[in-house]
Order: C-alpha cells, then structure tokens, then sequence
C-alpha cells in the first residue's frame, strides 16, 4: 500500500528545548499506526506540527504525495489531514448536532451574502449535513445526546464527539491524540471498535495513546518516540521485546 | 401632568432607549455571537454620529471641511459607511489579538477617537460641537410631538431591520462559525475555519450599526460635542446587553430599554432620596447602581432576561420528535 504521511527530519526547538529532534518516519495508507512513548517524548508536538498548529524549525512533512510542511492547521483539515485534541474541545454552549454541522468546509452559507442571495440552496446543503451529522450520531451512539448542549456531555462522550467532529470532515487520516484516557473501560470498548470500523472503510490513523492493551490490538506498525527522537518502529511483539523501548519506558532496567 | 405630556416624554424616552437598544444589537453581533471583546463601543458611535453630522450639518464659519447640508438619509449611509471602514481598519490591524489585548486596543482606540473629535478643530469644532444639525419631519407639523412621533418610526424600523437581517444571519451556517469562535476559537481553527476572516466580518457588521445608532443619535439631539462619547457609555452598553441577555437579539434590544429605564427613573429617585449637601454626588450613585444591577445579574442570572436559544441554527434538528423541542427563550 502507498505511503499517505511522509516525515522528514523533522525538528522543533522551543527556545533552548529541542522538543522534536529530527525525525523521519512514513504512515503506510489504510493503518492504524501507534505512537507511543513516555511523557515528553515529543508525541503531541509532532502532532501539532503534522496538523499546522505551529511550523517546525526543520525538515518537511509531505500528506497524500503534497508538501505540506508550512500549511496553517485549517489549511492541512482542508486537505482531510484532521486532528483531535487530547483534552477535548467541544463547543460547549452549541449542541451536539450543531458541533457536527460546523465542521464542512466551504459550506455555501459560511459565507454571509449566500444566505441572502442564495438562500434555498444553502437551506438543502444544510439538510444534507443534518442527515449526514445524524448518521455519524448514529454510528457513535450519541444521537440521543443531538440536542443536547455539548458542555453537558461526560469525557468519554466528548472523545465520541471529537471523532465525530472529524468525520464530518469526509478526512483521508485522522491524528487521535489519547482517545483512551481517562475513559471507562466499556466506553473503551466501543471507541476501539469505532475506530476499527472507520478503518475498515479506508481511513488511516495515526494514535497516541498511553493505554498500552489498546494500542497493542490496535496499532500495527507501532512508532516509539523518546526524548525528541524516533526510537524504534515495529509491530507490537517486536515493540514489546526491545530492550531499549523498556529502557525508555521505564528508565535504566538492565536488558 | 396631562396625557400629552406624558406621551411626549414616553415618546422622547422610547426614542433614547431605541439608540441605545440599536447599539447593543450591534456590540451582541461582536460579543454575543464572536466573543468580541470590543471596549471601544462609544469610538463607532463618534464617528456615525460625527459622520452625519458633517454630511447633513450647514457650513460653519470656522471650519474647513464638512457642513454639506445633504439629505439626513444620506447621512445616515454615511455614517454606516465610515463606521464600517474605520471598523475594517482597526479590526484588521488588532482583531489577531486575543481577550484583553483586543479591549484594551479597542479602549485605546475609543479614546484617541475622542481626543480626534476635541481637537480636530477645523471639522469637529473642538469642544464647541457641531450645532444646528438637521432632523427628518422637523417643520412637518407644528408640533414637536409629532416629529418626535415620527423620527420615534424611523428609529424602530432601523432596530427592526438590523434585529431581522442578524437573527437571519446567525441563525445561518455563518452564524455557526461565529459562535464557534466564541466557544473555542482554536477547535475552530482546527476544524478549518478562517478565524480571523469571521472576526473581521462581525466586527465590521457590528460598528457599522453602532455607527448608525451614532448618527440617529445626532440628526436627533441636533447638537454633538465631545463631552457626548464618553467611555462610560460603553459600558452602559455592555451592561445593556448583559442584562437583556447576551447571544439574544431580542435581549440586546430589551436590555437597552430595561437599563436605559433605571438609568433615566433612577435620576429622579436618587435626587429625591439623597440628602441636600450630596446632591452633587447623585450622577456617582447612578454609575454605583448600575454596577449593583451588573453584580446582581451576573450572581443570579447570568445568562440574561432573555437566554440564548438553546438551538440556534436553523435547521439543527434531530427530527422525527426524538426529543421533546427545546424551550426557546
């Protein structure tokens, strides 16, 4: 299968900190690659540099054959590189729906004179997206939760809604950062096998999670990062069996 | 007291209340809807207000520029025109701050739109004002009461057409966006929306009918001088808007009524009720009530007499009575 992410050498100082040390790896299209490591490893900050959210000091990133290295976070969502946050940010005074129908680039009533000049079509475009959003609630099991405002929902429910806001998109990759944390082992459950249905319809994800049973179901490769730097890329027994994963993981054991 | 004299106060009452209501409407679009932080309110207002009046006013001995004596519709385009572009220009330049840095630009901005009025001399006339500014339908009747009765007309259909065109607009997919932005504008950037484009076009669209109110402010009163566009009233508008209900248009309009109520009722009450040697003291004792009335709405009622509708887009039903339909407010 074609490779869909492409790293570079990729590199971001902050200050004297250099969080991301030059870093190469590649996401094969059609995965669920993991990205793992101990608290600052750099996981987050690659993911902020993958989705735009700030521009490295070095190296290039490349999505679906395009460079996309200097791109602002709205411009790589609009390529279907999409990112979830690992504290959830719902809009929390909208409802769960309206979170879901923000989501559509270019909607023809984002821009305002369309409501004006236009107004029929942007009322069907909206019922479209409705039907779409509804379908998405669906799958998640959240569409008893539709009306509700989203700062009423529990943090496993605002993880549901997160991928959710990200599938309304129609994304190519999905960047998950900790879907599993602080989340009840049923509710778990349901968001792994969501994850792996979406798969299953074409979509690629990269992953950072802590909880080390997920990822070994799920992922496959499995990138380990550690001090800025990529340590190891590997299935999860290989990941497992590597004396100097552990080494990082827990710091000094003898292998 | 006659019922004439009373209608005609009721009247004049309304007619204040109206500008005042217009300007929250516009400061709701900005921080009801966007999160705008704009503490610059009473800057936009100026330049409506200074706008008409240049371009309706007669020409005055002692300045260079302005008194074109022009029909008063034409003033009020105007003073839309100018309000939008000065909006353009400031939120271009500070609408990439954030909370605070924003009101404290926009505060800055009020204020040197104030020191423009009082000493660009030579088309503001400084501290003397600009006088003598025309009114629609004056000289119409013989009385005053029927004039006020009809720029009372003008001033609600201007209310209602912005309350109309806004409740359209952010009951829209672009209305989405804008509250959105409000709720988090980073999710918001994340989910590919311009942020800064949408700020920009809130804000534009919000001084721009705070430039209106400005400039019925001033083809009304018929006399404008610095003194009028203090920073006071901003506030009095932000707590027009909090108390009628921010995120409400119906609130933003009923919030300039209902302050502008106590504000003006409260005048009488506290003449009376403080003792003679602080009588100088009782335009201070306002300013303190309407705090108290702030404090008060925010401890136990926060979201306003009138709430933000729990649904706001217009097609963001789930359908099929899956739940029972929200309250709206």
């Amino acid at each position: 299968m074609g490779t869909i992410l492409k790293v570079v050498d990729l590199t971001k100082d902050f200050g004297g900190l250099r969080a991301v040390d030059e870093v190469c790896f590649e996401v094969a299209a059609g995965t669920i690659t993991g990205l793992i490591g101990p608290n600052g490893a750099g996981k987050t900050t690659t993911f902020n540099l993958l989705a735009g959210t700030f521009p490295p000091t070095a190296g290039r990133i490349a999505f679906d054959g395009q460079d996309i290295t200097d791109l602002a976070d709205f411009e790589t969502f609009r390529r279907g590189l999409v990112r979830t946050f690992q504290i959830p940010r719902p809009f929390s005074g909208m409802t769960v729906l309206e979170n879901l129908m923000t989501v559509p680039q270019d909607q023809l009533g984002e821009r305002f004179w369309n409501n004006w000049v236009r107004g029929g079509a942007v009322r069907a475009q909206e019922r479209r997206l409705r039907e779409q959003a509804i379908d998405i609630l669906e799958f998640l099991g959240l569409d008893h939760l539709g009306e509700a405002p989203a700062g009423d929902l529990s943090g496993g429910q605002l993880k549901l809604l997160e991928l959710g806001r990200a599938l309304m998109a129609d994304p190519k990759m999905i960047l998950l950062d900790e879907p599993g944390a602080g989340i009840n082992p049923t509710l778990l459950g349901e968001i792994v096998e969501r994850i792996a249905a979406l798969n299953r319809r074409g979509i690629t994800f990269l992953i950072i999670e802590h909880n080390m049973d997920l990822v070994m179901t799920l992922c496959d490769p499995i990138l380990v990062m550690a001090d800025g730097g990529l340590l190891m890329e590997g299935t999860a027994d290989q990941v497992q069996q590597d004396p100097t994963v552990l080494d990082a993981f827990l710091g000094g054991v003898p292998a | 007291m006659d019922f004439l004299s009373v209608l005609s106060f009721a009247v004049f009452f309304l007619i204040f209340a109206s500008f005042f209501s217009l300007t929250s409407l516009g400061l709701n679009m900005q921080w009801g809807f966007t999160g705008l932080f704009n503490v610059g309110v009473v800057g936009f207002y100026a330049i409506g207000a200074y706008t008409s009046a240049i371009v309706t006013g007669p020409a005055y001995p002692d300045t260079l520029f302005g008194g074109f004596g022009l029909p008063v519709p034409l003033g009020y385009l105007a003073a839309i025109l100018t309000s939008a572009l000065a909006a353009f220009v400031v939120g271009f330049v500070t609408l990439r701050l954030r909370e605070d840095y924003l009101a404290i630009s926009t505060f800055g901005i009020a204020v040197t739109i104030q020191l423009l009025a009082l000493n660009l001399q030579s088309v503001t006339r400084g501290p003397n004002g600009l006088y003598s500014l025309p009114k629609p339908f004056s000289g119409l009747s013989a009385s005053n009461l029927v004039d006020n009765l009809l720029y009372l007309l003008i001033c609600l259909a201007c209310i209602g057409a912005v309350y109309w065109a806004f409740e359209r607009m952010v009951r829209s997919p672009w209305g989405r966006v804008l509250r959105a932005i409000r709720e988090d504008e980073t999710a918001a950037a994340a989910l590919g929306k311009n942020v800064f484009a949408y700020r920009l076009q809130a804000f534009v669209l919000g001084c721009a009918v705070m430039g209106l109110a400005g400039a019925l402010y001033a083809n009304f009163i018929g006399y404008i001088s610095p003194q009028d566009f203090v920073p006071i009233f901003t506030f009095q508008v932000y707590v027009m808007l909090i108390v009628g209900g921010s995120g409400n248009n119906r609130g933003a309009i009923l919030g300039g009524l209902v302050v502008w109520a106590l504000w003006s009722g409260s005048g009488g009450l506290i003449a009376a009720v403080l003792p003679p040697d602080l009588q100088t003291q009782a335009a201070a004792v306002r300013i303190v009530l309407i705090g108290l009335i702030l404090v008060l709405m925010l401890l136990y009622r926060p979201a306003g007499i009138l709430r933000e509708r729990h649904i706001v887009s217009h097609e963001a039903r789930m359908g099929d009575g899956a739940r029972p339909p929200a309250a709206d407010a």
